[in-house]
């Protein structure tokens, strides 16, 4: 049986022809999740990827697991109704800035409240890849795209401080181009037991091309971001020479031996809130990592407790009791 | 209790064969308590009967107003009846505003018992009634009887510990006292039912038991009645074991035992909506069954949990009403293309938009038929009255998992909340439709198909058969994302032909009255009762008239063209302006089909249905 053996890369990998555009940052992500997820020790068959629909949600297609490409912005109430069901299962659901934030928003941000056990890709792009170019509810003030020919006067939403202010219990974000950081990201949502929100900022080559080069690319990345560890201080640059320092109600630079030691686990969600709200300072580097880390009650494994509690105290019940139930008279 | 030891015994008793009493006072007057009191006390002295309440969509509009108006009807009777009877002929009003909106119903002749502790000066003006309707004329042609409710409970419980507001809250179970005394009712289901429900508060149970006694004590005094009247058991009913069920208990029943029939566990995905949230209460108690329910944040996301849940092996159930199915409609496509059971209940309202949420229409079945984009089609079944939606939902159940595919189960509000004796299925004989999960992986393809053209279904979590489904257009067999032009008119066809197929698994309808004749009335859902008896009582009449009764909707089972081809004309009386007529005219384009439509929130009668026939009738 699959359990039995390790699983590899290729076993991940589905028959069917990747397509999406030469050059997408798609490619990276798809790559790094086959490999993290054949690493876990869970048998291949108990994977199921849900997605809705946008660029990234072909990825279903492309994973030789269970897969369910859905419709636009309902992947968490599909994966709410198949995790429920199986909490065994391993249920992946993978969307985007206009899926997961637009369309679908208000399923996420109750799938993260609720704190149903699953893990959730968001690729972030800033832009409506799928339909061809137009601005998304992660897109900056100002951009120009086949819908905002004159910049969009819409204020974007920080994915991250949404997934905070909905009740995440694991929020992260990470980069398509900075593979082991994605890596690492990825197992620890994995290890996760709740729901586990990633934020990874994607490049669109064609719509959006470059949307995060002032801080991803590889040449200013170590100045211009800094990588939450659980643990360890806040720090950033080539030498690690500066750090953050999380103070009241702001952060600020600070030389590396003053920075704040960083627990993305304490009681109140603030200071990840805090750092998250950092990228919108170009004073300041942009965080990536591990925002919050912390227990809550499994939804999926509450509702099925509360069956077994019920059939413990009253039996196994068939309908043939709720026929003959109440008042009943004989003619 | 005998007649003879009860107050009043020496009354002359007359024997009736059915009788309709509305109770109707304020929303917070209790008056659907009353109501269901009658009900099951009537069930429990063996009488047949239906019920209908209709209450505000407002939870407490101002006291004493119009809109506050609740109302409860019950038709009882020593006959077989079909519905909650076409005009009261009691009318038990606790205020002005009730007598207001509920006059016009009443029959001529009728008994009016008026509650006169509540007409006073400022009641009046809550009623918007310049003048006292008991005073000014207006109830002339009725039978007025006058009682000081209010006055009456409060001297009844003088010793009382409840607070005097406390107190005022027994009124409708004196009101209910009155009735009982009137039509020879026993007080002890009523009085067993009150020490049950108040256990906790023994002082509630024991005053609401007080005002009852008081009320029917009071039939004693001799102005108020001058006799009382019997309503003998119903001896023509089947013989079994009967119980009181409304619509969307017998309908949560039916959901459970479709799911334990196609030996799955059942999911239900829903969003609080009226008509349809009783179903939803109802199956969240039924946790040691098995259910999982799960209140969605919106529409959409009960439905697509329920899919969800229908892609892991269960069946998934979604309820509703008109507005949720709006937006739901997008899944149902999704449900479609990937070809999964799933069972969506509509309790329809009338509508277009919110409309009116308590009240009944039929206006949906377009909807449900045709209501998606792409060439989406779905089977469509309707239950007929409140103990039919028990087997209806099994049905529904059935075609689901059999046919993988989802399945539109149309109820409404005059039977979700409409009851009637039913008559207890013997439950072995509930034919399993056990379901079979692939587990071989060996050839293994998505979209094959078996002989209904249902393709397999697989757990995730099932080793080696691992699998992907989606919206975008399948390659046949495989299940391949596939834009081809072939393969797309091919599997169109094959899910249509799908579909079509249930017609191969279903009954024809049973045919009542002559196997030829004049006219065919054909109806659909809660139209069964008044199309019945208006029928039955013009057959009577010696008019040649037949009905026949669909519980599929669509398809439309076979033989239907013969059957019209025995009937000069065919008459479809409905709650909407001629869904199923422009359906029926459309596949059958021989025949001459006349659409009776009525939209007023209300349900046909059994007057309309058979004023109706004499119409076509005097126009041959």
């Amino acid at each position: 049986m699959a359990d039995e053996k390790t699983l590899t890369k290729k076993d991940m990998k589905s028959d069917q022809e990747v397509r999406w555009c030469p050059g997408c940052g798609d490619y990276a992500i798809l790559n790094c999740v086959q490999g993290v997820l054949a690493d876990l020790g869970i048998p291949k068959e108990d994977f199921v990827v849900v997605s809705g629909i946008g660029c990234s949600s072909r990825f279903p297609y492309y994973m030789n697991t269970y897969g369910f490409h859905s419709i636009h912005g309902r992947a968490p109430a599909i994966a709410t109704g198949i995790k429920v069901t199986n909490p065994e299962l391993s249920v992946w659901l993978v969307t985007g800035d206009g899926d997961g934030l637009s369309i679908g928003g208000n399923h996420m941000i109750h799938m993260l409240r609720r704190n149903l056990d699953v893990k959730i890709l968001l690729f972030n792009n800033e832009i409506y890849g799928l339909t061809k170019g137009q601005y998304s509810p992660t897109s900056p003030i100002g951009q120009r795209s086949k819908s905002t020919p004159f910049g969009s006067v819409d204020r974007p939403f920080n994915p991250l401080s949404l997934a905070l202010g909905a009740g995440a219990t694991f929020v992260a974000r990470t980069i398509d181009t900075h593979m082991k950081h994605m890596e690492k990201t990825l197992r620890a949502a994995a290890e996760h037991k709740g729901a586990a929100f990633v934020e990874i900022y994607q490049n669109c080559v064609i719509f959006n091309d470059g949307a995060f080069d002032d801080v991803a690319d590889k040449k200013v990345r170590s100045e211009k971001t800094i990588d939450l560890r659980s643990g360890e201080k806040l720090v950033y640059g080539k030498e690690l020479d500066k750090g953050i320092k999380v103070e009241g109600f702001d952060t600020e630079v600070v030389d590396a031996d003053r920075a704040t030691v960083w627990d993305p686990s304490t009681p109140s969600p603030a200071p990840g809130f805090l750092l998250c709200q950092m990228d919108t300072d170009p004073r300041k580097p942009t965080p990536i990592g591990i925002f919050r880390e912390v227990d809550a009650p499994l939804f999926d494994v509450e509702m099925n407790r509360q069956i077994d509690d019920a059939t413990k105290a009253k039996g196994e019940g068939s309908f043939k009791d709720l026929v003959y139930a109440g008042d009943t008279w004989e003619v | 209790m005998t007649i003879t030891e009860q107050p009043g015994a020496d009354l002359p008793l007359q024997q009736q064969e059915r009788v309709v009493i509305r109770f109707a006072g304020d929303s917070g007057d209790g008056m659907q308590i009353t109501g269901n009191q009658f009900t099951s006390t009537s069930a429990f002295v063996g009488n047949d009967l239906a019920t209908l309440p209709d209450f505000p969509a407002e939870i407490r509009a101002p006291a004493g107003t119009r809109p506050g108006v609740s109302g409860f009807q019950i038709h009882f009777s020593s006959a077989d009846i079909h519905t909650p009877g076409d005009a009261p002929d009691v009318l038990v009003v606790m205020n002005p505003a009730a007598l207001a909106v509920n006059l016009t119903d009443l029959k001529p002749g009728g008994m009016v018992i008026a509650n006169t502790g509540n007409f006073k000066a400022t009641d009046l003006k809550k009623a918007r009634l310049d003048k006292n309707p008991l005073e000014d004329g207006s109830l002339d042609g009725y039978r007025v009887i006058e009682v000081d409710i209010n006055d009456r409970v409060a001297r009844a419980l003088e010793d009382s510990p409840l607070s005097a507001k406390e107190v005022q809250r027994c009124k409708n179970f004196f009101a209910l006292g009155i009735m009982y005394w009137l039509y020879s009712r026993p007080l002890e289901p009523t009085l067993n039912w009150l020490a049950e429900k108040f256990a906790k508060r023994p002082e509630v149970a024991e005053a609401n038991q007080k005002a009852l006694r008081a009320g029917f004590n009071s039939g004693d005094i001799h102005e108020m009645f001058q006799g009382r009247y019997e309503v003998a058991k119903c001896d023509v009913l089947p013989k079994g074991r009967y119980r009181n069920i409304m619509g969307n208990q017998s309908l949560s029943i039916g959901l459970v035992a479709g799911a334990e029939l196609a030996g799955l566990k059942l999911f239900l995905g829903s969003y609080p909506i009226t008509p349809a949230s009783d179903i939803l209460h109802q199956l969240s108690a039924y946790k040691h069954h098995g259910v999982f329910t799960f209140q969605a944040e919106d529409e959409i996301a009960a439905i697509c949990s329920a899919l969800g849940a229908s892609f892991n092996g269960y069946l998934g159930v979604t309820t509703t009403s008109g507005p949720g199915v709006a937006l739901k409609t997008e899944a149902m496509g999704l449900a479609v293309s990937t070809e999964l059971p799933l069972v969506i209940v509509n309790i329809q309202r009338a509508g277009p938009s919110t409309g009116m949420p308590t009240k009944v229409e039929q206006a949906d079945l377009l909807q449900a038929v045709f209501g998606r984009n792409g060439e989406a089609p779905m089977p469509v079944l309707a239950c007929a009255t409140p103990s039919d939606a028990f087997e209806t939902a099994i049905e529904a159940c059935r075609i689901a998992v059999q046919y993988m595919t989802p399945v539109m189960l149309l109820s409404d509000n005059y039977i979700a909340n409409g009851s009637e004796p039913w008559r207890l299925p013997e439950l072995d004989s509930l034919e399993p439709f056990p379901t079979e999960f692939r587990t071989e992986a060996e050839g293994y393809k998505p979209y094959s198909r078996n002989g209904k053209l249902a393709r397999p279904w697989v757990k995730p979590g099932t080793p080696g058969l691992e699998h992907r489904i989606g919206g975008l257009e399948k390659e046949n067999i495989s299940g391949n994302i596939s834009y081809d032009p072939d393969n797309h008119q091919l599997m169109t066809t094959l899910r249509n032909d799908k579909v079509m197929g249930v017609r191969d698994s279903i009954p024809k309808p049973e045919v009542h009255g002559p196997e030829s004749g004049d006219l065919l009335v054909v109806g659909w859902g809660c139209t069964y009762g008044a199309i019945t008896g208006g029928c039955q009582n013009m057959r009577a009449r010696g008019a040649s008239v037949a009905n026949v009764h669909l519980r599929h909707v669509w398809p439309l089972p076979h033989g239907l063209n013969d059957l019209f081809s025995n009937y000069k004309r065919v008459l479809v009386p409905e709650l909407n302006m001629g869904q199923l007529a422009r359906i029926l005219r459309s596949e059958y384009p021989k025949h001459e089909i006349l659409s009776y439509m009525k939209v007023e929130g209300r349900p046909f009668t059994t007057t309309d249905v058979m004023a109706k026939i004499r119409e076509i009738q005097e126009q041959v």
